[in-house]
This record gives C-alpha cells, sequence and structure tokens, in this order.
C-alpha cells in the first residue's frame, strides 16, 4: 500500500476537482518564506510537517505564521525533526481559512459486503474511530453504475447541508469516487471536510494506492513509504520481506506458514526477527536472492520452513545451497531446515550432499533454531 | 452428491500455455481429473500435452463441454480472462493469479454473481475432491480420500495442515484454499453451508488467518446452522499491528482483526481451536475416534 502525504494527496483532489485551500509544497525554509513573499500563498497560514503519521497538531507538527519570516521560521523548526520516528523532508504551507463546521467523508472497501462503502458524518476534524456509530451514514455503492445522485442526496442530508453547500458535496463526493475508482485507492479520506463561507474545502487528505495495481499506475511507484531500506530492495524482488523486533529469520512460502512459523517459534521462546515470504516461485535463483537477503538482516540463526507445492522442495534446496556458498565466513549463520511436500525427496537429498539435514517435525525444528539463535544449540 | 466438484467436473484451463498452466493441467490429470481443454488467446489449434487449446472460451465450452475453469493469467488479464468465462457460461472459475487489484475484483465479483458464476479465489489454491477431481494447485501428494471438509484462507498453510490429516490416517471429502485476498469470489460463510448438506463429510477444518472479519462471520454461521464439529486454526497470533504480512489481506489495523477476537467468535461457536497447525490433524483424529467409538 502506497500513503500518499496531504499535499501529494491534496494534489490529486485539484485535478479531480475537489476544492482544497491554496497551498504550496516545500523542502526548505527558503523556499517557505519565497512562497509566502511571492502571494502563492496567501497570509496568515498554516505550516504542516508532510508525515503519514497521526495526530500532527498535538505534535508540534502544525504551526501557524502571519509573516514570511514566522513561515520562514516555523518550516525551519519542522523541517529535518521527526514525528513518531518519521523525518520530516517537506513542509506543506497553506492559506489559513475562517471553518464553520467541520465534516467527514470517505471512500473505502467494505470486504464483507465487497463493496465499496461512503460514509459521512457530521462529526468531522477527529478520528473517525472515536465517533458514535449512530452519528455515521454509511452506503454502499455498487460498482456498476458507480455512485449516484441520490446517494449524494442521502450524503448531502446526513451532513446536514441544503442548497449550495449541498451542491458544492454533490460535485466533491462525485470527484472523489471517481478519484477511488480510477487511481486504485484502498482509502480517500477528508477529515475535516469544512465548510468555510457559503463553499466547502478538503483541509486534509489521506489516500492510499494500493499495491497490486501498480501495473497501471507506475507514477506511485517512485514515491517512499515506510518500508526499510532491506525491505525496499526485497519489493523490487518481489519478495514479501518484513523486519520485525527479534533475531530469527524465517524463510517460509506462502503468507498463511509464514505467519503460523512465527507463532509457533514464539510458543517455544523464540523471537522472529525477519520474516521473508517466498511466495510461488520455481525460480532457484529468486531462493538465492531471498537467501542473500536474509544474510544482510544479520539474523542470529535461520529457520528454513517450506511446504512445497508451486514452490517445489528441490528448487529451494539448490538456492539455498548455491546462496550458502557466497555469504562469506563471517556472516554466516546455525540453518534449521524444514522441506515437505512437492518434490520433497529430491529436495532432502541436495540438503543432505551440502551436510544439511531437513527436520520433518515443525515442533522439533523450531526447538532447534530457537536453541541455535540462543547459543544453546 | 459433492462439493462443487465430482466425476463431471470437466475443466478448461486458461493460460495452459504457461509455464505453470502446464504443469498444473498434468498435475490436476493425475489427480483423476478431466482437464478438457487449454486457452490462450492466439494459440487455437495447438495442443499441451494432448489437450486441445482454444481462442476463446467460448471454443472450448462449445467443442469440449468445458463446465469448470482454472485461470493461470497474469493480473493484469485477468479480469478480462474470467469476465471471457463467465460469458461463455463456466459455472466455476477458479481464480490462482494473485496481486489482482481488488477495484477489478469488485468488479469481476459482482459480474459473475449476477450471471450465476462462483469464483473461488483469488490468489488461492482452488478446490480438490479426492478420487473425483481437483482444479486449482494443490498438490496431490497431500490427500486422501476420507471425511474431513477443510476450507482455508491459506494457501502452503493448508496444504501442512491436509498433509497432517493424511498422516494420522485420516482422509479429506473436499478441501477449497478460498485466498488470502481483501475481496475473495468465495468466503467461509459461502462455502459452510456445502459442507452442512454434503453427506460425505462428518467433520470440518476451518484455517483462518488475521485481517478482515471473515472468521468472525463463520463463528456466527457456525453458531447459528453448522451441526457437524469444527476444528478451527487462526495464523498470525503473534503478528504486529500495521504490518502486513504477506497477504494483502493480513494486516491487523485499527485493532480489527486480530487473532484473539476470532479465536474468541469461533470457541464461543463451539469449534476446538487449535494453538499450532500441527495441533489440527491431532484434534481431528481425537475427534474422529471418539465418533468411531460411539
Amino acid at each position: 500500500m502506497v500513503k500518499l502525504t496531504e499535499g501529494r494527496g491534496k494534489e490529486l483532489f485539484r485535478k479531480y476537482g475537489i476544492p482544497v485551500p491554496n497551498g504550496v509544497t516545500v523542502a526548505s525554509a527558503e523556499e517557505a518564506e519565497a512562497v509566502v513573499r511571492s502571494a502563492k500563498v496567501p497570509l496568515p497560514c498554516v505550516v504542516k510537517a508532510q508525515v503519514l503519521v497521526g495526530g500532527r497538531g498535538k505534535g508540534g507538527a502544525v504551526r501557524f505564521a502571519s509573516t514570511p519570516e514566522e513561515a520562514r521560521a516555523a518550516a525551519a523548526a519542522i523541517l529535518g525533526s521527526e514525528f513518531q520516528g518519521e523525518k520530516v523532508r517537506e513542509v506543506l504551507l497553506e492559506e489559513k481559512v475562517a471553518i464553520a463546521r467541520e465534516l467527514y467523508v470517505s471512500f473505502a472497501l467494505d470486504r464483507t459486503a465487497r463493496l465499496p462503502m461512503l460514509m459521512a458524518s457530521a462529526k468531522g476534524g477527529v478520528e473517525i474511530e472515536s465517533v458514535d456509530d449512530a452519528q455515521i451514514d454509511r452506503q454502499l455503492i455498487d460498482p456498476f453504475p458507480g455512485l449516484v445522485a441520490y446517494e449524494r442526496r442521502r450524503a448531502a442530508k446526513a451532513l446536514g447541508l441544503s442548497g449550495p453547500l449541498a451542491a458544492d458535496l454533490d460535485r466533491l463526493l462525485a470527484g472523489l469516487y471517481r478519484l477511488f475508482d480510477r487511481e486504485d485507492a484502498e482509502l480517500v479520506e477528508i477529515n475535516p471536510l469544512a465548510v468555510v463561507g457559503e463553499k466547502l474545502l478538503a483541509l486534509d487528505a489521506k489516500v492510499s494506492i494500493e499495491d497490486d495495481a501498480s501495473f497501471r499506475h507506475p507514477e506511485y511507484a517512485t514515491i517512499r513509504d515506510d518500508r526499510t531500506p532491506l525491505e525496499e530492495i526485497a519489493r523490487e524482488k518481489e519478495i514479501a520481506f518484513v523486519q520485525l523486533d527479534g533475531n530469527i529469520g524465517v524463510i517460509a512460502n506462502g503468507a498463511g506458514l509464514t505467519m503460523a512459523t512465527l507463532d509457533v517459534l514464539k510458543e517455544f521462546g523464540g523471537a522472529p526477527g525477519v520474516f521473508l515470504d517466498l511466495g510461488g516461485t520455481d525460480d532457484p535463483k529468486k531462493v538465492s536472492e531471498a537467501f542473500l537477503l536474509m544474510a544482510k538482516a544479520k539474523p542470529r540463526a535461520v529457520f528454513l520452513n517450506i511446504f512445497g507445492g508451486v514452490t517445489k522442495c528441490d528448487t529451494v534446496a539448490s538456492g539455498l545451497v548455491a546462496a550458502m556458498g557466497t555469504v562469506p565466513a563471517s556472516e554466516r549463520f546455525p540453518l534449521v531446515a524444514r522441506i515437505r511436500g512437492n518434490n520433497e525427496a529430491e529436495g532432502i537429498a541436495i540438503l543432505r550432499a551440502a551436510g544439511i539435514t531437513s527436520v520433518p517435525d515443525l515442533r522439533a525444528s523450531a526447538q532447534a533454531v530457537v536453541a541455535a539463535a540462543k547459543g544453546t544449540a | 452428491m459433492t462439493v462443487l466438484v465430482d466425476a463431471d467436473t470437466r475443466v478448461v484451463v486458461q493460460g495452459i500455455t504457461g509455464h505453470q498452466g502446464t504443469g498444473h493441467a498434468r498435475a490436476m490429470r493425475e489427480f483423476g481429473t478431466k482437464v478438457v481443454a487449454g486457452v490462450t488467446p492466439g494459440k487455437g489449434g495447438s495442443a499441451v500435452e494432448g489437450v486441445p487449446v482454444f481462442d476463446t472460451v467460448r471454443d472450448a465450452v462449445e467443442r469440449t463441454g468445458a463446465n469448470a475453469s482454472c485461470l493461470f493469467v497474469p493480473a493484469p488479464f485477468a479480469k478480462d480472462a474470467l469476465l471471457e468465462a463467465v460469458d461463455a457460461g463456466i459455472a466455476l472459475c477458479v481464480l490462482v493469479t494473485e496481486h489482482i487489484p481488488f477495484h477489478d475484483m469488485l468488479v469481476m465479483y459482482h459480474y459473475a454473481r449476477a450471471h450465476g458464476s462462483r469464483i473461488i479465489g483469488p490468489n488461492c489454491p482452488g478446490i480438490a475432491s479426492p478420487g473425483k477431481a481437483k482444479v486449482g494447485i494443490i498438490p496431490n501428494v497431500v490427500f486422501r480420500p476420507g471425511r474431513v471438509g477443510v476450507i482455508s484462507r491459506s494457501g502452503t498453510l493448508t496444504y501442512e495442515i491436509v498433509n497432517g490429516i493424511k498422516e494420522h490416517g485420516l482422509g479429506q471429502s473436499t478441501c477449497i484454499g478460498l485466498g488470502g485476498d481483501p475481496i475473495v469470489g468465495t468466503s467461509f460463510v459461502d462455502a459452510l453451508p456445502w459442507f452442512e448438506s454434503d453427506p460425505e463429510t462428518d467433520l470440518m477444518v476451518v484455517v483462518g488467518e488475521i485481517g478482515g472479519t471473515a472468521e468472525e462471520d463463520a463463528a456466527e454461521y457456525i453458531a447459528r446452522h453448522f451441526t457437524k464439529p469444527v476444528v478451527a486454526y487462526i495464523a498470525g497470533r503473534s503478528a504486529p499491528p500495521g504490518k502486513r504480512m504477506g497477504h494483502a489481506g493480513a494486516i491487523i489495523s485499527r485493532g480489527k482483526g486480530t487473532a484473539a477476537t476470532k479465536i474468541a467468535a469461533l470457541e464461543k461457536a463451539g469449534a476446538k481451536v487449535a494453538r499450532f497447525p500441527y495441533e489440527v490433524p491431532e484434534i481431528v483424529a481425537e475427534l474422529a475416534a471418539k465418533a468411531a467409538r460411539r
């Protein structure tokens, strides 16, 4: 999932005709002062850190400025600082507006109904989770006609809007649904959606784009997100790789089996540190790459738990053995292997020739790797 | 009577000329499945290991009587291929393909439903009924005919557990891998009624994982309507919130979809919940032995 910063989200909003305050994203205090001086951003203005974590208001990540000098100072104070571990690389400068009311609207997926859901609430400006269920209007949207006019009218009523504001909402929701659909978004959320005079303005933008749609949205591929550098390399190699807090590396195939392996390790006192899901592959080279990536994460011990289906046991074994040969002695780690399923006998033979024994029992193999990580094996 | 597939199941493999398509078409035949046709646009008139290849699904249906499809079509083209199968009147579509955008799945699911077709998947290992037919990619070696029904959101974890059932001297009636994506054509709640009315199933295994509320929905259904014993396992108890655990659907967000809520719901519904995958066949064997003594 690619989460967009507020600034990028608002660029998309503009493209889809959703009204946002006048604003500019900058990466330095000098630029901040310049955009205010050139009146691209009217004063007084808001200076907001472009980070993906929530609760920016309370953390000092949102400041106000009435002069170009103040804008510069505010940007200087925010840029380079960290909010909940996330470093600020950009700030958004935006005109300050007089808010009459704060509303909430979003489109997301309802997995049970297998339909998009429009949520609207007159209680905007706070986390939607904290709003009473009765104060959130929910409508399931059929993708075939898409969002239709009566659904937009119902949302306007739920938000208590009439006249020109209802007409504004009608256009805004039509644009927001188009964005959700065409950009392959998982979530589009405006909170708060502000009533400013006789107009609606999206004061915040929360947009996340689905990874699986990247084949038709190459433009999102370059956007940084919350992956670690190793996770980023793994992504390029199409390996599911997640870094956790422990010291045992887990290489498995399939999400369910990988998660189950972590559960078993934890039961026996192990602390999983990296989770690497080979997925379905029959390319020994990909297995080698995955293994070398695992070595970079410097685990104390590695547990290879494979149930061969698409990914055959002999493919994994030969990829593993090939990679082992290239890991420098100083970076080697104890390995416990358990390979079952398709071509199990062939895989076991390849491992045995390289001096590795496959432990078929999941309990026994998990206990062995936990002991190895603790240095007691 | 059987669940979804039987001796009359006639499979067309969409994407049969690809590496995966060819290999799995062979494995399905070795399982005993009638693989009657393949489809790859532009390669009509050829054959793959004796299976005739057609340009369109409609041709395949008209010439071979295919009534089920197994799709190995890459994600960018999966929607088109699935809609083609539905339009050709294919009743059962097993969508093996992973990484299909959910906006495409929204359209595929509702289109198939409106036209009376059933989708299993996407990103799933498919369905198998030992001694009858297999549509999908579950390794043949894990099966043995028997009376345990299995439904699961996982792939390899399903193999692991099905294999464990075999190693405990039992067998399976039908096993369905539903897939781990946010939108699936068939959920636990869709599949459970088939097993409830299947005279060949005595006992049910439900394998879930973190994310979403499919297991909670299943628990509600089990409590109200399901009369056979249920053994369940939920993967991902130790998964941290906010980290996507491989499957697009497997993420704990905003405190929802945790293993704890799923386990509690299933236990309340009367299911025996295993803590680890290897406990599932152990509990199944115990229940089967108890039933045999009665």
